[in-house]
């Protein structure tokens, strides 16, 4: 009895073992399979040509593929919803833990996590659809489907990322240092900014990093309102096209093995790049986070 | 747990027998440029309802997806705006396809602003340097004081492509052109755009945009046909071999005059008057 359930015990923990196995590999095999259909397009043109040229022309005689415009498009991109995002999201997530009573906060945080299941093409339309004209009537911009519309939009995305895990680090500060704190007569302000938000740094850092990573690589929101323009920004209110929307937009005319399709899983490389950056150091964060005593 | 398993693989083993009862009726399966798609979709219908044996299958996915699916004995009929390129029949010629085309309707495209905007012709000189950066603001135009915003189509559609040959003759569309993803998103940004620019397909104009003529011509069905329209296309379906078959039916279908070109022209393309 007891030999059968060792073996059992050892038979599950295999088969897990090969499960997980398995994710990891697809993962891997995608990575290789992304890597070598973007690497040959080097066999035909130089890096530098690849990453700093301004012109993206790929049907032409003979094809321009300069990406510069469109990392910056979507470093810009990144940017602006990351500063919309951070300050939403670390103000909301303030205000929950802080301020807020304890029903609202049941109440708000799912709500607030809820906005994450919006998705992301009900998103690109509402930006397209109401903020495009609101932007080009008040603002009198030339075209609504721009930089900030986009850097709006992917806010509206990220902030719920965001808030919830700035939310669990401000959360997890010891109620002992407020109350430390509140004793040595701090008020509740100063509570809050100088030993609330700093004893739960390493955590909000995470978070903005998440949001950020998720700005980057999200694709129907900038292919709708970005504008699509492969010029390098000049104000925040200039149309963009990021990596992403060019991807998406291109990828399915591209002729199969061809140098544009290379190209365009070149710019996904570069694309990978990006939010494995990010994630790192989000993660570096998360661990520092973990080292430190409580 | 092994009875339910065993419950389980019946069941898939009955799935995977009985599935191809339910697709005895011949199949044709269509795909390519979302610019044929409409009018593929609209005569579909009636050809489905008036062939009750025979189901289309009919996808959109742009035309070099198109014939690339043809090329690879995924579809019977590849729908591209645009003739096949050489190496397109290169491609084929190596998996033993022979594409064959057959034009269906003539579709063109028509230069669209805002309907607040006092421009109402223009010339396709103005057009291509309006469309390479040359020409920026409205007022050289004849227009209001404003930036000229150009909506173009995406780098691969066959409707740039179209655009690109036929007005831009070689010379680049500016960068700060706003690329769109389809004929409905152009329409969409310049209908909300006073100083917007764009061109589409003639099957989606609508009234929430208003269309220029162009060399004085203006754009309707009558100077498309007569080939006096300056940027006109014909619409292709491409199959492998010629027609035979299911395939040449629906062909035969979609020419004829009271059929298939009476679903054209209610789509907003210009029937074909065969020669």
């Amino acid at each position: 009895m007891n030999a059968g359930f060792a073996r059992k015990e050892t038979y599950i923990r295999r088969v897990l073992a090969g499960i997980a196995g398995c994710s990891l590999l697809f993962l891997a095999l995608i990575m290789l399979f992304l890597f070598m259909e973007g690497l040959p397009v080097f066999k035909s043109l130089a890096p530098l040509d690849f990453f700093f040229g301004m012109g993206w022309y790929p049907t032409l005689e003979p094809p321009e593929f300069g990406i510069f415009p469109l990392i910056a498009g979507s470093v810009a991109v990144t940017l602006v919803s990351g500063v919309l995002a951070i300050l939403l999201g670390v103000m909301t997530a303030v205000w929950l833990t802080e301020i807020a009573p304890s029903p609202v906060r049941r109440i708000c945080k799912p709500l607030i996590e809820l906005l994450a299941a919006l998705p992301s093409v009900v998103v690109g339309f509402f930006g397209m659809v109401v903020i495009a004209p609101l932007l080009q009537e008040y603002l009198d911009v030339d075209t609504g489907l721009n930089l900030f519309n986009a850097g709006l939009m992917l806010a509206f995305m990220s902030v719920p990322i965001v808030c919830s895990v700035a939310e669990d680090a401000l959360y997890a500060v010891p109620v002992t240092l407020r109350e430390a704190s509140l004793a040595l007569g701090a008020t509740r302000w100063e509570t809050t900014i100088r030993v609330v938000v700093p004893a739960a740094f390493s955590g909000i850092g995470t978070a903005c990093m998440l949001g950020m990573s998720r700005s980057i690589g999200e694709t129907m929101v900038v292919l709708m309102v970005a504008g699509g323009a492969g010029i390098l920004p000049a104000s925040i209110f200039d149309p963009v096209r990021p990596m992403p929307a060019a991807i998406a937009a291109e990828m399915a005319e591209a002729p199969f093995r061809g140098e544009h399709y290379h190209a365009l899983f070149a710019i996904g490389m570069v694309l990978f790049l990006f939010t494995l950056l990010f994630n790192t150091i989000a993660q570096r964060i998360a661990e520092k986070n973990r080292q430190s005593p409580d | 747990m092994r009875r339910l398993l065993f419950a389980l693989l019946l069941f898939v083993v009955a799935g995977i027998s009985f599935a191809p009862a339910a697709t005895a009726a011949e199949e044709i399966v269509i795909t390519g440029s979302t610019t044929v798609l409409p009018v593929m979709q609209k005569a579909g219908e009636a050809f489905m309802a008036a062939n009750p044996n025979i189901s289309l299958a009919i996808s959109g996915g742009g035309s070099g997806n198109g014939v690339k699916a043809l090329n690879e004995g995924l579809c019977h009929i590849a729908m591209s705006p645009r003739d096949i390129k050489s190496s397109e029949v290169a491609q084929g010629k190596a998996n033993g396809v022979n594409p064959v085309r057959t034009a269906v309707a003539v579709d063109a495209l028509v230069p669209v602003v805002h309907p607040e905007n006092p421009v109402k012709a223009l010339s396709t000189a103005q057009l291509r340097d309006m469309y390479a950066g040359k020409i920026v603001n409205w007022k050289e135009v004849g227009g209001a004081d404003g930036k000229i915003v150009l909506v173009s189509r995406d780098t691969s559609s066959g409707t740039f492509e179209t655009w690109e040959t036929m007005i831009m003759n070689r010379e680049k569309i500016s960068p700060a052109a706003l690329l769109q993803a389809s004929n409905g998103a152009v329409v969409q940004s310049v209908a909300k755009n006073k100083r917007a620019i764009g061109y589409i397909g003639f099957g989606y104009l609508n009234n929430s945009i208003k269309k220029l003529d162009v060399d004085g011509i203006a754009a309707t069905p009558a100077t498309a046909l007569a080939g006096q329209w300056p940027i006109a296309r014909e619409l292709y379906l491409f199959t492998n071999g010629e027609p035979a078959g299911a395939v040449k039916k629906l062909v035969t279908y979609l020419l004829d005059p009271q059929k298939g070109q009476k679903a054209v022209a209610e789509t907003g393309y210009i029937p074909l008057l065969r020669k």
